[in-house]
C-alpha cells in the first residue's frame, strides 16, 4: 500500500514541516523527509533521471544540497550496492513528489528509511522546477533546509545563516571526506549476474589519492587488472612512492581546488615529475591543472546531470558523460605544455587535458560513471596501457 | 564532418495509407525529412500514395508521386527521377520492405542508387528473425529461446525446446500481425497457420513465453562517426504479453536504478552498432525478469517508429528532422536543439515531467470481434498526456482519450472477488479502470498484481487515486486551498472532481478560482529546466503549495493570436485528415501574421510538431483544459478567435462551452453547425430553400421509431445525432432488428435523438466540399462515390470529377450546395453529402466544417482549400483569393483501406458504419487508371485471367449483366452458385455453376480455399443472405482474393482490369497535373 497520500490530510490544513530558505531570504515550504533537524551547503540541481541513490553518496557533493529535478526519487528504494562511499556527501536533498514504496528487484527497503540511517534531511513537495530555474539564473545559493514536524521555524534565524554560511569558495572539503588511513581496494564493477566481483591475479598497482573517491572508479580500475592502494588526501608524495606504484590516481572531490590544492598540488607536481603515469578525474583535474601553473574559476552554472556531452578532440568523438563540477580549469590559463583534450558541447569548457612530455592526462568529468553513462569508461583503459607501456 | 556533396537529390519512401500499427507518425517523419532535405539543398523526390498526409503537400518535396507503394512503382519512379539516394527509414515498414525488395532484386544497383541511412545488410540483419538472433548472441545479448519455422511440422519441432506457453512472431508483419501467444497445442497450431500465412516469407518465430515480465523500450539515435545517444527510455505499464502499440507506457522508465539503466542503455549502443545502424534513429525494446533484473532483447527496428514519434513529442528532439540530417553526413555535435536554441543536438535530453501515453481501441465498430489484447495490434490511435508526476500525466491521458472518461471512472466487474480476478488476468481495452475498480471492491495491491501482473509501483499510484476519490467521496470538496490543491497535483479533472462530490464542475471551477487553484504552464524544454528554452512547447499542470507559488512558464506574447484546437487521439472517421487541416490553418494563419497556437494531445500528428505553430500546448481536449490554456494566452496580446471546425467532432464539442465562457468562435457559428446537425431545424432550413432530403423522422424512444419507420418504409437508415464516422449508424430492414437498434443507439447519442431515414436504394452518392465567406461561395470538389448511397462515405472510394453524372445534375449539385453555404452562412468550408436517384438529387447531410475529403479535394484540384478557409475564418474574403474552378486534365480516385484482418471474425461487407482507417489516391489521366492505381496502393492485386465467382443479389442481377460479359470478353471464366447461374446462362453468359456452401461439397468456399477464384464479386441483402455468404467474404479476405460487395464497385475493377490488360502504367508527380 502506498504511504504518499494521507487521505485524512485532503481536509485537512496542512502543516508544512519542512522549509528551504536561501541566503538572500527565498523560502520554499515543504513536508520533510528522512532525518529531522537543520543542514546547510550551497543548493545545486542534478538533471540525472536515474541514480539518486549513488549521488547522493558521491562525496564530490560534499557542502551540496541536491535539488534533483526529475519529481519522482526514491521509486526504486534503496538497496546496499548503489554506494559510492560509505563515508559523507551529499548534505540534504530537495525533491518534487513524495517518495513512495520501492519498486524493483534489488531494493531493500524505502528510501526514506536509508536517508534516516544516514541521518540525511530533506524537503519534498516544492517545486523543483522553480527552484532550478532560481539555481540558473543566480547562480548556485546558499541554503537551509530545516526539517520540524511541529511546523515550527525561525525564518528569519535560517535566512541569516544561509547568508552567513562561508560557502564552497575556499573550502577545503576534501580533507573531511577523504579516507585518513591508506586501504586496500579489489573490488570489480556490478553486473546484472553476480554483482560486484573482485579482481583475480592483478597485473598492476595504481595508488589512488582518496579528495572523496567514487568507489566505482576504484571499481573501473580493479575490473582492469589492477590493484589499489587508498591513501589519504594529506599524504606525501613519499608516501605513494612508498606503495610502489605503477601509476597514480587522483581522485574527484568536493570544494573549492584552490582551497584543497594549498597541499595537494605540491605533492601532485612530485607525481608528475617523477614519471609515473598519472590520471586525473575532477577535482584531481582541476588540481592537476593548477599544479602545471592553469588557474581554475568558479562557474556561473556547474555541470551536473549525465547527459552532458563532451568531445574527445583527439578523435573527434562525442560521448555522453556524468558531470559533477561547479569549478573549472580556466581555457586561456593553460601553459605550453599542456595541451586541452576535451570540451565541453554545451558550454565549451574545458573538460579534459594531457601533458605532452609526461604520462599525465585528467578529465573534468565522471568517466567511472555511477550514475550515467557510460561512455568514457575508455579512459580508464587509456590509464591502464599508459602504465603498461611505462612499464 | 560536412553533409555528402556526391548526392544531390534523394528519394523519400513515405508509409502510404493509415491503417493499424503504422498512422500518422510516419507522416510526422517524412514531412520532417522533406523539410530537413531541402532546408540543406537537395532536391527531394517524394513518393506516398497517401492524400491525406502533409508530406504530400506540393511544397514540401520537389518531386511528389501520389502513386502506390509497390516495388514495380517505385522502380518506375526511380527510373524517370534518377535519384542518387533512397531514404527508406521514414516511412515504417512499407518503405522498408520496399526499399529492400528493391536492394534485392537489383534495380538500386542497376540504376545506381544509394540506399542512405539503413543498408541493405542492415535491414535484413535487424528483420529476419535468424540473423537477428546470431547477431546479438554474438554481442553476448540474452533473447528467450526460440526457433524459427517455415512451416508446421518445422513449428512442431521448434516447440520441443521452446515448450509452451510460448509466443508466435511471424516475420515482416506489421504491429504482429497474424501472431499470438498459445497455452495449448490446439492453439499453437492455428496461430502458426495464421502467423506463416500473415508473414511475406512464409516465416515464424516460436518463442519461450515471456508474458508477465517488465517491458521497456529505448530511443536512440546514431551517426556516422558512431557517435550514439539515447533519446528517451519508456516503460510499458502493461507487462509483457501486450504489443507495445496497444500498452499503456511512460516515459521515461520509472522503475530501473542506474545500473540497471545503463546495462541496458549499453546493450541498446551495442545492438545499434552490430545490427550495423549507420545512421539515423532506432527503436530496442527489453524484457525485464521482475524477479531477478534477467535482461532479455525483443527486437529492434532500423528506422523511425511509432515510438520514435512519441519519444520526440515526449522530449522534444525531434528524432526524425534529426535522423534525416544524419543520413546526408552530418554528425550530431554539427546539429542544434532547436528547443534550447543554444546547444547541439549531440546529448541526451532529460526531462522534468512524467508522460504517459495510452492507447485508444475501436472494437465497437467490428462486431464479431473479441475485445482482448496480445502480441499484435489493435489499436488506432493514442493520446500522450503530459504531468509533474505520475498520476497527473495519467488522468490526464484518460481524458484525452476522448472516450468519455473523466479520469478512472468506475466498470462493472461486479464484487465477486473471484470474477474480478479473471477480468483482472485479461487484457482488455479497459484495464486500468478494472484495476481501478478492483481497489474500490477492496481487493488489495497483491491480489490485484497476482492476476494483472502489472509492476506493483504503477497499482500502488491507482490505489492511492481511488483511496483520495472515495474521500472526496464520502467528505466532499475540500474547502481549503491545500486539500483541493492536492487533488488537483493528482491529475483530477474538475469533471471528476465534481462526479465524486455530487456538484457541477462549474462548482469546482468557481471553488478553483475562490482558493486561487489555476494550472500553471512549464516547457518541454530537453533539459530539465538547465537551460533556457526559446521554443513555447508547453504543458500544463498544478505546481506550488498552499504556502509558495509555482512559476508559470507561458509568457504569452502580446500578438494577435489565433487558437487551433486539435482533433485528439485517432480514431476510425477521425484522423489524419482532420490534423492535415488543423495544420494548414496554422501555416496559413501564419503566414497572414497572426501568432499561431496550437493545442492537441496526440503524439502522432504533424500538429503536436513544435515547428507546426508559434506556440504548442500538449493538453487534452476538454472545456476546462482549453479555457485555462485561453485564459492564459487572454492574459497578453489579443485573442482574435479560436478554430473549432478543423479538427473533426473533438473541437465542436468544445465549442459550445467555450462561447458560453465568452471566447470567440472564428468562422462558421457554432449555432449554425448545430443547425446543420438539428434534424428539425434542418428540415425547416431545407422547406425554405426548396430542397429535398430523403423521406426521414425522428425518435427519442422505440415507439417513436417504429411510427416513423412505418410512415417512411423500410429499408431505412438509422443514425444517431451529432456522431462522426457513422458510429452506430445501420440499414434497418425490419421491425426486429429496428427494436434492437434502438436500444443501442438511443444510448449511443444520450440526449440527443435518432435519426431515421428512407434508404435510396441503388442511388449514387456525392460528396461535395466547399468554401464560403457568408457571400460567395467556391465548390472546390464534387466527388462521386462509386458504390451506391448507404455505404459510410468514409468507406467508398469516389472519384474526382464525376465520372458518370450528367452535367445538369452536376450544375444542380453545385446550384444546391451553393444555396445551402449561403444560408447557413458558412464561413469557412462546408461539406454537403447527396443522393441522386433518377437524376433527382436528395440532400442527406450537411456538415458546415472541415471534412475528411478535404485534403483529397485540395490535392486533385491543386488549391490549398483549407488553408484559404482559415484566413477566410480570420476575416479575408473569398474573392481576394480569386479561385477559379478547376479545370481538371486528369481524374483521382480516393479508396478506403480497412483493417478487417485485424479482427478476425468480423465480416467484411461495407455498411453505414464507418470501418476503414485510412485512405490512398490514385491520379492519372483516366477514370480506369486512377481507379487501377488506388486499388494497387490500397494493396489489391487485381487478376488478369482465372475465374471469377459471382453471386448477386437479384436486384442486382441485371445490373451485373454487362460487368460478366466484360469479364468473359477480358477472358476469365465465370463460376456462379444457382440463382446467379441461372440468369447467366438465360442471358447466354457461359457460367460454371458451384454449390453454395450449404449445398453440400465441394462449395465455393472449397474452390476459394484451393486458390481457384481469383476475384469475387458478391453482393447480398438481407440478415440470413448476410449470415450465408459470410464464409465467402471471410475465405476471400483470408486468402487475399480481391473481392467487391457492389456492383458499382466491380463495374470499375472490371475497367481497371481492361486497363491492366491493355496499357501501361504511367507515373507522374503532382506537380505535373493541372
Amino acid at each position: 500500500m502506498s504511504k504518499s497520500i494521507n487521505i485524512s490530510d485532503l481536509h485537512k490544513e496542512r502543516t508544512a514541516t519542512a522549509v528551504l530558505v536561501l541566503g538572500d531570504g527565498t523560502v520554499f515550504h515543504g513536508f520533510g523527509i528522512g532525518a529531522t533537524g537543520e543542514t546547510i551547503g550551497e543548493v545545486c540541481f542534478n538533471t540525472s533521471m536515474t541514480g539518486y541513490q549513488e549521488s547522493l553518496t558521491d562525496p564530490s557533493f560534499a557542502g551540496q544540497l541536491i535539488t534533483f529535478t526529475f519529481p519522482h526519487i526514491g521509486n526504486v528504494g534503496f538497496n546496499d550496492e548503489d554506494i559510492e562511499t560509505a563515508g559523507s556527501a551529499a548534505s540534504g536533498l530537495i525533491i518534487r513528489a513524495d517518495i513512495t514504496d520501492p519498486a524493483n528487484w534489488r531494493a531493500a527497503g524505502p528510501l526514506n528509511d536509508w536517508l534516516l540511517a544516514r541521518n540525511l534531511t530533506g524537503i519534498a513537495g516544492l517545486d523543483t522546477r522553480r527552484l532550478t530555474h532560481v539555481i540558473r539564473e543566480t547562480g548556485a545559493p546558499n541554503g537551509v533546509i530545516a526539517y520540524h514536524p511541529d511546523g515550527v521555524f525561525d525564518l528569519d534565524a535560517l535566512r541569516k545563516k544561509a547568508a552567513e554560511w562561508p560557502g564552497l569558495e575556499g573550502m577545503d572539503l576534501a580533507k573531511e571526506v577523504s579516507c585518513k588511513e591508506s586501504y586496500i581496494w579489489t573490488e570489480t564493477r556490478w553486473a546484472m549476474q553476480g554483482g560486484f566481483g573482485e579482481v583475480a591475479e592483478p597485473k598492476r598497482h595504481i595508488v589512488a589519492v582518496d579528495y572523496g573517491v567514487k568507489q566505482n572508479i576504484l571499481r573501473c580500475l580493479a575490473s582492469l587488472g589492477c590493484s589499489i592502494t587508498v591513501v589519504p588526501a594529506t599524504a606525501s608524495f613519499e608516501e605513494i612512492k612508498s606503495h610502489n606504484p605503477d601509476g597514480i590516481f587522483l581522485a574527484n572531490g568536493p570544494g573549492d581546488p584552490a582551497a584543497t590544492g594549498e597541499y595537494a598540488v605540491p605533492v601532485i607536481r612530485e607525481c608528475i615529475e617523477s614519471g609515473i603515469p598519472t590520471f586525473g578525474i575532477c577535482l584531481g583535474h582541476q588540481m592537476l591543472a593548477l599544479a602545471v601553473g592553469a588557474e581554475t574559476m568558479k562557474m556561473q552554472q556547474g555541470h551536473r546531470g549525465a547527459n552532458q556531452p563532451v568531445k574527445d578532440l583527439t578523435t573527434g568523438k562525442v560521448e555522453i558523460t556524468s558531470q559533477n563540477h561547479g569549478f573549472v580549469v580556466k581555457r586561456e590559463s593553460l601553459p605550453d605544455g599542456v595541451s586541452e583534450t576535451h570540451k565541453s558541447l554545451f558550454d565549451g569548457v574545458v573538460e579534459g587535458l594531457e601533458l605532452k612530455d609526461k604520462p599525465v592526462f585528467s578529465v573534468q568529468y565522471h568517466p567511472e560513471a555511477s550514475p550515467g553513462p557510460q561512455d568514457s569508461y575508455y579512459l580508464f583503459e587509456r590509464f591502464v596501457n599508459m602504465v603498461d607501456q611505462h612499464a | 564532418m560536412p553533409k555528402r556533396t556526391d548526392i544531390q537529390s534523394i528519394m523519400i519512401i513515405g508509409a502510404g495509407p493509415i491503417i493499424i500499427g503504422q498512422a500518422c507518425e510516419f507522416d510526422y517523419s517524412g514531412t520532417q525529412a522533406c523539410k530537413a532535405l531541402k532546408e540543406e539543398g537537395y532536391r527531394v523526390i517524394l513518393v506516398n500514395s497517401n492524400p491525406a498526409t502533409i508530406m504530400t503537400d506540393p511544397g514540401l518535396a520537389d518531386a511528389t508521386y501520389v502513386e502506390p507503394i509497390t516495388p514495380e512503382v517505385v522502380a518506375r519512379i526511380i527510373e524517370k527521377e534518377k535519384p542518387d539516394a533512397v531514404l527508406p527509414t521514414m516511412g515504417g515498414q512499407t518503405a522498408l520492405n520496399t526499399a529492400l525488395a528493391l536492394a534485392e532484386d537489383g534495380t538500386l544497383d542497376r540504376l545506381g542508387v544509394k540506399l542512405i541511412g539503413a543498408k541493405q545488410e542492415a535491414i535484413a540483419k535487424a528483420e529476419d528473425r535468424d540473423q537477428f538472433r546470431t547477431a546479438m548472441m554474438k554481442i553476448g545479448l540474452d533473447m528467450p529461446i526460440s526457433g524459427v519455422a517455415h512451416s508446421l511440422d518445422e513449428a512442431w519441432k521448434v516447440l520441443e525446446k521452446v515448450k509452451l506457453p510460448c509466443i508466435i512472431r511471424p516475420s515482416f508483419t506489421l504491429g504482429g500481425t497474424g501472431g499470438g501467444i498459445a497455452y495449448n497445442r490446439e492453439e499453437f497450431e492455428t496461430i502458426v497457420g495464421s502467423g506463416l500465412d500473415a508473414s511475406p516469407t512464409t516465416e515464424v518465430l516460436v518463442e519461450e513465453s515471456i508474458v508477465g515480465w517488465k517491458e521497456y523500450e529505448m530511443e536512440v539515435v546514431r551517426d556516422k562517426a558512431d557517435n550514439c545517444i539515447i533519446i528517451c527510455s519508456i516503460e510499458n505499464v502493461d507487462p509483457m504479453g501486450v504489443h507495445t502499440g496497444d500498452s499503456i507506457t511512460v516515459a521515461p522508465a520509472l522503475t530501473l536504478t542506474d545500473k540497471e539503466y545503463q546495462v541496458m542503455r549499453n546493450a541498446s549502443l551495442a545492438v545499434l552498432r552490430e545490427i550495423g545502424v549507420e545512421t539515423g534513429g532506432s527503436n530496442v525494446q527489453f524484457a525485464v525478469n521482475p524477479e531477478n533484473g534477467r535482461l532479455i532483447i525483443i527486437e529492434m527496428n532500423p528506422r523511425v517508429s511509432r515510438s520514435s514519434a512519441l519519444a520526440s513529442k515526449a522530449t522534444g528532439f525531434p528524432i526524425a528532422k534529426i535522423a534525416a540530417k544524419l543520413a546526408v553526413g552530418y554528425t550530431l555535435d554539427e546539429l542544434d536543439n532547436d528547443i534550447t536554441g543554444s546547444t547541439p543536438a549531440s546529448f541526451e535530453p532529460t526531462i522534468d515531467y512524467v508522460v504517459t501515453k495510452i492507447p485508444r481501441f475501436t472494437f465497437e465498430k467490428f462486431q464479431g470481434a473479441e475485445a482482448k489484447l496480445g502480441t499484435a495490434m489493435k489499436s488506432v490511435g493514442e493520446a500522450m498526456a503530459v504531468g509533474r508526476t505520475f498520476q497527473e500525466s495519467l488522468q490526464k491521458a484518460l481524458r484525452s482519450l476522448e472516450t468519455g472518461l473523466t479520469g478512472l471512472n468506475e466498470t462493472s466487474i461486479g464484487d465477486d472477488k473471484q470474477d474480478i480476478l479473471n477480468v483482472l488476468a485479461q487484457s482488455t481495452p479497459d484495464r486500468l479502470l478494472n484495476i481501478a475498480q478492483a481497489f474500490r471492491t477492496g481487493l488489495s495491491l497483491e491480489e490485484i498484481q497476482g492476476a494483472s501482473k502489472f509492476e506493483p509501483w504503477f497499482l500502488a499510484q491507482i490505489e492511492a487515486l481511488v483511496q483520495a476519490e472515495e474521500a472526496v467521496r464520502s467528505k466532499g470538496l475540500p474547502d481549503h486551498k491545500g486539500g483541493l490543491l492536492t487533488l488537483k497535483k493528482m491529475g483530477f479533472s474538475d469533471d471528476r472532481l465534481a462526479e465524486l462530490a455530487g456538484r457541477q464542475a462549474v462548482d469546482v471551477a468557481d471553488l478553483r478560482e475562490r482558493l486561487d487553484i489555476a494550472p500553471v504552464y512549464k516547457r518541454i524544454d530537453t533539459c530539465a529546466g538547465e537551460f533556457t528554452s526559446k521554443t513555447p512547447y508547453l504543458y500544463s499542470t498544478f505546481e506550488g503549495n498552499e504556502w509558495d507559488p509555482a512559476i508559470c512558464e507561458a509568457d504569452p506574447s502580446d500578438r494577435k493570436k489565433v487558437v487551433i484546437l486539435g482533433g485528439g487521439p485517432n480514431r476510425i472517421g477521425q484522423g489524419i485528415e482532420f490534423d492535415y487541416c488543423c495544420v494548414h490553418a496554422a501555416y496559413a494563419l501564419e503566414e497572414a501574421g497572426y501568432e499561431t497556437i496550437m493545442v492537441n494531445c496526440n503524439p502522432e500528428t504533424v500538429s503536436t510538431d513544435y515547428d507546426t505553430s508559434d506556440r504548442l500546448y500538449f493538453e487534452p481536449l476538454t472545456v476546462e483544459d482549453t479555457l485555462a490554456i485561453i485564459r492564459k494566452e487572454q492574459s497578453k496580446g489579443t485573442l482574435h478567435g479560436v478554430i473549432v471546425q478543423f479538427g473533426g467532432q473533438t473541437p465542436l464539442k468544445l465549442a459550445a462551452g467555450l462561447e458560453a465562457a465568452g471566447v470567440p468562435i472564428l468562422g462558421t457559428s457554432p449555432d449554425a453547425i448545430d443547425l446543420a446537425e438539428d434534424r428539425e431545424r434542418f428540415q425547416q432550413l431545407l422547406h425554405k430553400l426548396d430542397l429535398i432530403q430523403p423521406q426521414n423522422g425522428i425518435a427519442r424512444s422505440v415507439e417513436e421509431a417504429f411510427k416513423a419507420a412505418t410512415d417512411i418504409g423500410y429499408p431505412v437508415v438509422v443514425r444517431p445525432s451529432y456522431v462522426l464516422g457513422g458510429r452506430a449508424m445501420e440499414i434497418v430492414r425490419d421491425d426486429e432488428a429496428l427494436d434492437r437498434y434502438m436500444r443501442e443507439a438511443v444510448q449511443v447519442s444520450g440526449d440527443n435523438p435518432v435519426l431515421i431515414d428512407g434508404y435510396l436504394q441503388n442511388a449514387i452518392e456525392v460528396d461535395v466540399d466547399c468554401l464560403c465567406d457568408g457571400k460567395d461561395v467556391y465548390v472546390a470538389g464534387i466527388m462521386e462515390h462509386i458504390e451506391e448511397a448507404g455505404i459510410h462515405s468514409g468507406d467508398s472510394a469516389c472519384a474526382l470529377p464525376p465520372y458518370t453524372l450528367s452535367e445538369a445534375v452536376i450544375a444542380d449539385i453545385r446550384r444546391q450546395s451553393e444555396a445551402l453555404a449561403i444560408a447557413l452562412n458558412v464561413v469557412g468550408l462546408m461539406n454537403v453529402q447527396f443522393a441522386v436517384k433518377n437524376d433527382t438529387v436528395y440532400i442527406l447531410e450537411v456538415n458546415p466544417r472541415a471534412s475528411r475529403t478535404v485534403p483529397f479535394v485540395a490535392k486533385s484540384i491543386n488549391y490549398p482549400i483549407a488553408k484559404i478557409a482559415a484566413r477566410i475564418m480570420a476575416g479575408e474574403s473569398l474573392a481576394s483569393f480569386g479561385l477559379e474552378e478547376a479545370k481538371m486534365d486528369h481524374v483521382t480516385v480516393k479508396e478506403a483501406v480497412f483493417p478487417f484482418a485485424r479482427f478476425p471474425g468480423v465480416d467484411v461487407v461495407l455498411g453505414p458504419e464507418m470501418r476503414s482507417t485510412g485512405e490512398v489516391m490514385g491520379i492519372d489521366k483516366d477514370f480506369a487508371s486512377a481507379f487501377l492505381k488506388s486499388q494497387m496502393a490500397a494493396g489489391v492485386v487485381l487478376p488478369t485471367e482465372g475465374k471469377v465467382f459471382v453471386s448477386v443479389k437479384d436486384l442486382d442481377k441485371p445490373l451485373v449483366k454487362d460487368v460478366a460479359e466484360k469479364l468473359v470478353t477480358l477472358g476469365f471464366d465465370l463460376v456462379s452458385t444457382s440463382g446467379t447461374a441461372a440468369y447467366f446462362s438465360d442471358n447466354g453468359i457461359p457460367v460454371e455453376k458451384v454449390n453454395k456452401v450449404m449445398e453440400g461439397r465441394p462449395n465455393i468456399v472449397d474452390l476459394m480455399k484451393n486458390g481457384e477464384i481469383t476475384l469475387v464479386i458478391n453482393t447480398t441483402e438481407g440478415a440470413q443472405a448476410l449470415k450465408d455468404s459470410y464464409d465467402i467474404r471471410h475465405t476471400a479476405l483470408v486468402m487475399k482474393t480481391p473481392y467487391s460487395t457492389t456492383i458499382a464497385g466491380a463495374r470499375a475493377s472490371v475497367m481497371a482490369i481492361e486497363k491492366i490488360k491493355t496499357g501501361t502504367l504511367e507515373v507522374n508527380p503532382l506537380q505535373s497535373y493541372s
